[in-house]
């Protein structure tokens, strides 16, 4: 099964603590908001970065990440 | 199942236009009515194209919200307006047979500001709320109508499962309504007696022009699902050697060149422009007009249509509109091409909802279709009008 990083863009504001975390997955565009380095909308999650995504998730501070599977 | 038609089902391609005596509703159970559709194969007509039947079936146990959707929020099209016009009664009567298969706890008709409200309403919630470009989308309505901003919300909860209050929610646009309370009326066969095999029935046309007098007839005809456009194009009464470009599926929609006017409005036929039927937009472009110099503006209208909410639109587009204001300028600096790539890969599928992405379909239709012309900009020329705006 696949995980997925979903970004929720109505609440990002690009306060980047995803992007420090997950810099393997994401970079910052030239606005600030996380971008997926994989070109997908939503970057797979590979198994060994489960961790460091949930982290990412929880250290959001507008709660705007989410893991989809 | 019985169907009970009260009058002779309309032939020819007129169906939601023509005269309709009204009379009771025949009444049917949701197994009946999914059923119907599915042998019907009737789809949305508010642009994505979707089956009815299956958009039904999604619904889970609990009761739903109904809502019909009426906001017509893109300026090129103008069907909505013209059908609660004309033939209101088809869409009650289409609401009416959902609120008797369904038994919903609310059922709402949304209208936009430029659509007429229904004489008679049944019982029926008719609402008229603030229309933008993106208010018509699914959540957006919903949204509106949970008493929040008229913007998009995240997707990943689908309105059929959370909506309208908390509920599973139905929306459906309003000629798809039509439509289904015809097909109820009148049956599969007859529905599927105009149009393919795989994309059956009639749709509702908004035909509008670039420059007054492109067109003898301007507004809303209806024609079956893969009309080639060079018939609708006679129906309205335009000499095809003046039309420069067609735009299928208004300002999130895709060119037809003029030299491919025997393209049929299908999803196969359009596929090669990236185009689809859509909500059934056709804009004409005069041979006269820059085609940059009017994408340019279109585009300049999508970036201010977005609803500030998601980054890579708030940012993106406006960026990709200077852009293309620049590009539509003879003598435009090359670099401009793979900055406008840049930018499309940017912003595509980084939204909560398809404003970027349709956004992105018409600039690289634009591109696409118009390259000759960007080659001319490109070395100083342009021998197409520039009209000066009045107001901006």
């Amino acid at each position: 099964m696949t995980t997925r990083l979903h970004v929720d863009w109505t609440r990002c504001d690009g306060h980047g603590s995803c992007v420090e975390l997950l810099p393997e997955l994401l970079v910052h565009d030239e606005w600030g908001f996380p971008l997926s380095r994989t070109g997908e909308p939503d970057a797979v999650v590979p198994r060994q970065l489960d961790d460091l995504a949930r982290r990412a998730v929880s250290a959001c501070p507008l709660q705007a990440l989410r893991l989809r599977s | 199942m019985t169907v009970t038609s009260v009058s002779a089902p309309p032939m020819g391609e007129s169906r939601l236009l023509a005269d309709h005596p009204g009379g009771p509703v025949p009444q049917v159970d949701l197994r009946s009515l999914v059923d119907l559709l599915t042998r019907a194969g009737l789809t949305g007509r508010g642009g994505a194209g979707f089956p009815t039947a299956r958009k039904l079936a999604a619904l889970d146990g609990r009761r739903p919200v109904i809502v019909g959707n009426a906001m017509e929020g893109e300026p090129l099209s103008h069907k909505d307006a013209v059908l609660l016009q004309r033939s209101p009664g088809l869409v009650l009567d289409g609401l009416d047979i959902l609120r008797h298969a369904l038994r919903p706890s609310r059922t709402v008709l949304a209208l936009g500001a430029r659509v007429p409200t229904p004489p008679d309403r049944r019982g029926i919630e008719v609402r008229r709320l603030a229309d933008s470009f993106v208010a018509g989308q699914e959540t957006a309505l919903v949204n509106q109508l949970n008493g929040h901003d008229p913007v998009p919300t995240d997707p990943s909860t689908p309105v059929f499962r959370r909506g309208v209050d908390g509920r599973p929610t139905l929306v459906l646009n309003a000629e798809t309504l039509a439509q289904l309370a015809l097909v109820v009326r009148h049956g599969a066969t007859w529905f599927r007696s105009q149009g393919l095999e795989d994309d059956p029935g009639t749709f509702l046309i908004s035909l509008t022009e670039s420059v007054p007098g492109l067109l003898d007839h301007p507004g809303v005809l209806e024609a079956r699902r893969g009309v080639p456009l060079r018939e609708v194009l006679r129906r309205g009464g335009a000499d095809p050697g003046r039309v420069q470009a067609v735009l299928l599926g208004g300002y999130h929609g895709a060119w037809i060149p003029g030299h491919a006017l025997d393209t049929s409005l299908s999803r196969p036929g359009l596929a090669p422009y990236g185009a689809t039927p859509g909500a059934g937009i056709v804009h004409l472009l005069d041979q006269g007009a820059c085609p940059l110099d009017v994408a340019a503006r279109v585009t300049a209208y999508l970036a201010g249509q977005s609803a500030r909410q998601c980054g890579p639109c708030l940012n993106g587009l406006p960026h990709m509109a200077q852009t293309m204001r620049r590009l539509a300028r003879p003598g435009a600096d090359p670099r401009l091409l793979p900055e406008l790539e840049r930018l499309q890969v940017l912003v595509t599928g980084r939204g909560a909802c398809k404003h970027p992405d349709g956004t992105v379909r018409f600039v690289a239709s634009t591109l696409r279709v118009f390259d000759r012309h960007v080659q001319e900009h490109l070395r100083g020329h342009c021998d197409k009008d520039h009209p000066r705006r009045a107001a901006r």
